[in-house]
């Protein structure tokens, strides 16, 4: 299994509240199975990018391609938000099943099985720890597109060991799975961790700043490649932020 | 004695009393018809008022269109809606519930209207991220950020019922427990007063603990206990 190649190619992408375009002549290839990290300083587009690849917000001029059809009429990715976003009456297994009507009850629990929470299928999201609500809702992101994941800050407000956690846990299901990963992050060091490439955005209408490509694959780089990885890119990102 | 017995009869006498209404007297079928009358006036406002406040509570232009005639039924007083219709309707069945309907109305389409507006818009962009389809959103989605403000809707509105069902019997009508109390008023007969509150508390109880808590309790299962 693959995951898709993504074609981005924005020509305008505007909101009423801002008085400059988001995005303009934005254009971004992603192979195959690769992981690729966008990040910059909050506000400079990447999550709308992110919602434009995931088909949610498709008011925008130009194209989004995963595998040469448009975002909007390709299959969901799996998405993970920067809130687990889990629905608070609905028990662990049953939130992974609401989202894709065909997912059995024996599909889910294998899903949270992978993401270490077997036994806690009928707990209610409240019963859950915080890191265990976003290992669900990787756990059904995975369970709808096991090809293509969108991860929106996945780790935002986690203390660096579930930090840590999840990203164990990401690298099992992306070592056995090889999706196409698009990773948003305001943070180099899980660009180091996770990514194959990282891609900084700047500036308003944003454009792309730098384009990393790591030659040493994730999961063999070692905690001092890994610094050395993210102070580039935190030097990058620091460097093309626009001034208060 | 400090007070005539006649007017503060004993609990015991009171029991007494509703045991003789149920078995001699018309207190079983009178109980029966304005239960009929507030079941029947409840579920019409019910759905009537649901469809109502999640289409303003969806739709700012039917709000801004709409949303005084509500706060003016929420405000008329319900004896007026009652003479009106009486008027207009005769002293009738129609008359009556449809009576108890307009009054309780206005009250499920604001507590409706609010629990849309409450929606959370994250579980829409959730919806739309994993393409849900439209009647699965409303399933998982919608009815249960709903429920918690129809169950307010439906408990506020059922003591609403109670109350105005019998004050509309007492208004006109041939039986049931409002009807019978006016009857009793006439001749001072506070025993069978009591007796009818009695046994009319008794219904509600009922409904409590029977039908409203254990639904409530099913319902929303899933809240954090505070």
């Amino acid at each position: 299994m693959s995951g898709p190649r993504l074609d981005i190619a924005v020509d305008g992408k505007r909101f009423d509240f801002l008085p400059e375009p988001l995005l303009e002549r934005f254009e971004l290839v992603v192979e195959p199975s690769s992981v690729v990290a966008l990040v910059g300083p909050s506000g400079v587009g990447k999550s709308t990018l992110l919602r434009m690849v995931g088909g949610i917000d498709t008011l925008f001029a130009g194209t989004v391609h995963v595998d040469g059809m448009p975002a909007a009429a390709a299959p969901p990715a799996g998405f993970v938000f920067q809130d687990a976003r889990l629905l608070p009456w609905l028990t662990a297994l049953d939130n992974i099943r609401a989202v894709r009507a065909e997912t059995t009850a024996a599909e889910a629990a294998e899903m949270l099985h992978r993401v270490g929470l077997s036994g806690f299928e009928h707990y209610f999201p409240h019963e859950l720890s915080g890191g265990m609500q976003r290992r669900v809702a990787l756990a059904r992101a995975f369970s709808v597109n096991p090809r293509l994941l969108l991860l929106d800050e996945p780790f935002v407000s986690l203390d660096r060991t579930l930090v840590r956690e999840m990203e164990e846990v990401l690298f099992v299901l992306i070592a056995s799975n090889r999706p196409t990963v698009l990773l948003v992050t305001h943070l180099p060091e899980d660009a180091a961790m996770l990514a194959d490439r990282a891609i900084v955005l700047a500036g308003r209408p944003a454009r792309i700043a730098a384009d990393y490509r790591f030659d040493i694959p994730r999961g063999q780089r070692s905690r001092e490649q890994r610094e050395a990885i993210a102070n580039e890119i935190a030097a990058s990102v620091s460097t093309r932020e626009p001034a208060a | 004695m400090l007070f005539p017995s006649r007017l503060f009869p004993t609990p015991t006498e009171v029991g007494a009393h509703v045991w003789t209404l149920a078995t001699t007297g018309k207190l079983l079928p009178d109980l029966g018809k304005t239960l009929t009358r507030a079941v029947i006036a409840f579920i019409v406002a019910m759905a009537l008022g649901t469809a109502i406040g999640i289409g303003l509570g969806r739709s700012r232009l039917a709000d801004r269109l709409f949303s005084a005639w509500v706060v003016v039924g929420l405000n008329v007083p319900a004896i007026v809606i009652a003479i009106v219709l009486y008027i207009w309707l005769g002293l009738t069945e129609f008359a009556l519930v449809l009576a108890v309907v307009l009054n309780k109305l206005p009250l499920v389409i604001a507590t409706i209207r609010e629990g849309v507006r409450s929606f959370d818009p994250a579980y829409d962009d959730l919806g739309r991220a994993f393409r849900m389809p439209y009647l699965r959103q409303l399933r998982l989605i919608s009815v249960p950020q709903l429920m918690p403000f129809v169950l307010a809707a439906a408990r506020t509105g059922l003591s609403l019922i109670w109350k105005i069902v019998l004050v509309f019997e007492v208004l006109g009508s041939d039986g049931g427990v409002g009807f019978r109390i006016s009857v009793f008023f006439q001749f001072f007969d506070i025993k069978g007063i009591f007796a009818y509150t009695t046994a009319f508390i008794l219904v509600v109880f009922v409904f409590e603990y029977l039908i409203l808590r254990p639904l409530e309790h099913r319902v929303l299962k899933w809240r954090q206990p505070r």
